[in-house]
């Protein structure tokens, strides 16, 4: 997919998860903004997904596929936003996240069998651990398909995180690509206040693991032009660590930049003032 | 009475890992995955044989729950090991988030259970997994009684689509249970038909269990033995089937009387037949160090206390 429409159904996504938070006035929009180009760019371009007659199907053990795992299931309204606009499931239920009988389920599970995810997450610094075992089974099945993984940066402040780190590098699981959004910011702060990282890159480099970095990870082109280098660099016996650089909020002005806009929904005032900077592109659900 | 007699003491885990041995033959998607406790887990004769389909973790416990959750998206059938403390209170939102609330078809299997691994003393002696494991929505909770039980149980698990937790533990004890018996989970054993007390007891106090009724023959009471291994989901029927004939129970376990076995029991009792219940189990406090013989004497888990649990039960009776 060109670029261009790419980032139309980016626009989109960003007004899906604006109207997905402010309709049942919770969730997470800052993280799922700044994410938003990195999950269009996996989904409508990158990953291969299995199909038929040109549409998406889902089954859980996704042989001779792509799999991606989300391990900050916080920022479950872009996966939800951009699984349904890929064609996972009806965009009309994005009208349903975190209500009552939905399968949009605050952070994201495979309770409610929502086609696309294959494992729960919320509770944090679980999902590499997950990714590992998945790249692991496809290693053992002879299958060529690749596992994506994204985590926060404030997850990274998880021990399991730095078990997982050490483990992969260990049993060279090189058919993976790990993703940390690198925003800045978590629930209490900047994360330099919060807990300091230090330098990220420089700790998985110290574990074994290949880090390149995407500075620009709001700007379409960067996202492609990255995901397609790290895909070159599999297969050497080394994991590949992505830093991704994004703003959190970001599409949104006053959205953006912030650790306020973690986990709050706007007012109806506001949801009026962030759709006016946001085309409607592929038409609202 | 049945008698049962046996010529040789084995430990639970080498039953364990027998089963694996067998498993490693059989079926080509099973997994196993330790946290640097290979030879306590007995998994060398699966390692050996299946070199490619064994996953050393390290001492990473937390993350082997999650590989072993993202091996069953492929189809592997993961078997997770290590010390029971470790694979259940260590990594309790591990199992819960990553296996249970998401239904994968992981096998966590817990060597050195309860008090009688005996010298390391409390730190590794768990007494509350089995509560926190059967509280998890779709979790099977099962712990066998002897050697071949456990090789069966692990054998069956394989083919159970769904997370199971099988604990066993570290001491040798007699083997009294059929070499070629066929395992059905959430189905008791009748160990001993009787009349006077139903004893229904898990794990290593099956055999303390056997022991007690020889001590209460003696003495004219005609206890009914039952083996409950699979604590989750419970046989029920058979319970309430007992209790209708002897009127009375007591429940012997390795674990914490609280969330245990006997509390599982007491709730079917409570909302079916209420009729006197006794505990056999360690009263709410830590283990320590000594050999599994003193503690299980110490701690009130032995014959010589299912004798007495028995006749305090029947004693209640109206």
């Amino acid at each position: 997919m060109e670029i261009e429409q790419l980032e139309k159904v980016a626009s989109q996504v960003r007004r899906d998860i604006v109207r997905m938070v402010h309709g049942c006035q919770s969730g997470h929009p800052g993280g799922s903004l700044g994410c938003t180009e990195l999950l269009v760019a996996l989904y409508f371009e990158r990953m291969k997904l299995k199909e038929n007659d040109g549409k998406v199907v889902f089954d859980m053990d996704g042989k001779d596929e792509d799999l991606f795992f989300l391990s900050n299931g916080h920022i479950s309204p872009v996966w939800y936003s951009v699984l349904a606009r890929r064609g996972y499931f009806p965009v009309s239920e994005l009208a349903t996240f975190r209500k009552l009988d939905s399968r949009l389920q605050g952070h994201p599970t495979t309770h409610e069998h929502l086609e696309g995810i294959r494992i729960a997450s919320g509770s944090l610094g679980q999902g590499l651990s997950v990714a590992l075992g998945a790249a692991t089974a496809k290693k053992l099945n002879n299958d060529k398909g690749i596992v994506y993984v994204l985590m926060g940066d404030g997850e990274q402040q998880e021990g399991q995180v730095w078990e997982a780190a050490t483990f992969a590098p260990h049993h060279q699981v090189d058919n993976l690509i790990a993703f940390i959004d690198l925003n800045g910011q978590q629930i209490d702060g900047p994360t330099v206040k919060v807990m300091n990282n230090r330098d990220l890159g420089a700790k998985y480099e110290a574990f074994g693991w290949e880090v390149i970095s995407i500075e620009e990870g709001n700007d379409m082109a960067a996202v492609t032009k990255g995901l397609y280098e790290a895909k070159g660099r599999l297969g050497h016996g080394r994991p590949i660590m992505v830093l991704l650089h994004t703003g959190m909020g970001y599409g949104v002005d006053f959205m953006m930049g912030s650790h306020k806009w973690h986990g709050v929904a706007p007012n109806d005032e506001q949801l009026a003032a962030a759709l006016a900077q946001l085309d409607e592109t592929l038409g609202d659900y | 009475m049945k008698k049962y007699t046996f010529t040789e003491k084995k430990d639970t885990r080498s039953g364990f890992g027998a089963g694996m041995h067998v498993l490693g033959q059989q079926n080509p998607n099973v997994v196993a995955l330790c946290a640097d406790l290979v030879g306590s887990l007995k998994l060398e004769p699966f390692i050996k044989e299946n070199p490619e389909r064994f996953i050393q973790c390290g001492i990473s416990e937390a993350n082997m729950i999650g590989v072993s959750a993202g091996l069953t998206i492929g189809g592997k059938i993961p078997f997770a090991t290590t010390f029971a403390n470790f694979a259940t209170g260590r990594v309790y939102d591990q199992i819960r988030q990553s296996v249970a609330y998401s239904n994968k078809n992981v096998k966590i299997c817990a060597s050195h259970a309860g008090l009688t691994l005996g010298e390391d003393g409390a730190t590794h002696q768990i007494l509350e997994d089995i509560g926190m494991m059967k509280m998890l929505p779709g979790m099977t909770v099962i712990n066998p009684c002897d050697y071949n039980q456990t090789k069966a149980a692990t054998i069956a698990i394989a083919d159970h689509d769904g997370p199971v937790y099988l604990r066993f533990g570290r001491p040798v004890i007699p083997v009294f249970t059929d070499a070629d018996q066929k395992f059905e989970i959430g189905k008791a054993w009748m160990v001993n038909e009787g009349t006077d007390v139903s004893i229904i007891a898990t794990g290593h106090m099956v055999w303390e269990a056997i022991q007690a009724g020889e001590i209460l023959e003696a003495e004219g009471i005609n206890a009914e033995i039952i083996n409950i291994h699979t604590i989750k989901p419970l046989d029920e029927e058979a319970i309430l089937k007992s209790v209708e004939k002897t009127g009375c129970v007591v429940t012997a376990e390795e674990h914490n009387r609280i969330g245990g076995l006997g509390d599982s029991v007491a709730q079917v009792l409570v909302k079916n037949k209420l009729v006197p219940q006794e505990y056999v189990a360690v009263n709410d406090s830590f283990g320590e160090s000594g050999t599994p013989a003193q503690l299980l004497q110490k701690y009130g888990l032995d014959a010589k206390h299912i004798v007495e649990a028995a006749k305090r039960a029947i004693a209640r009776k109206q």
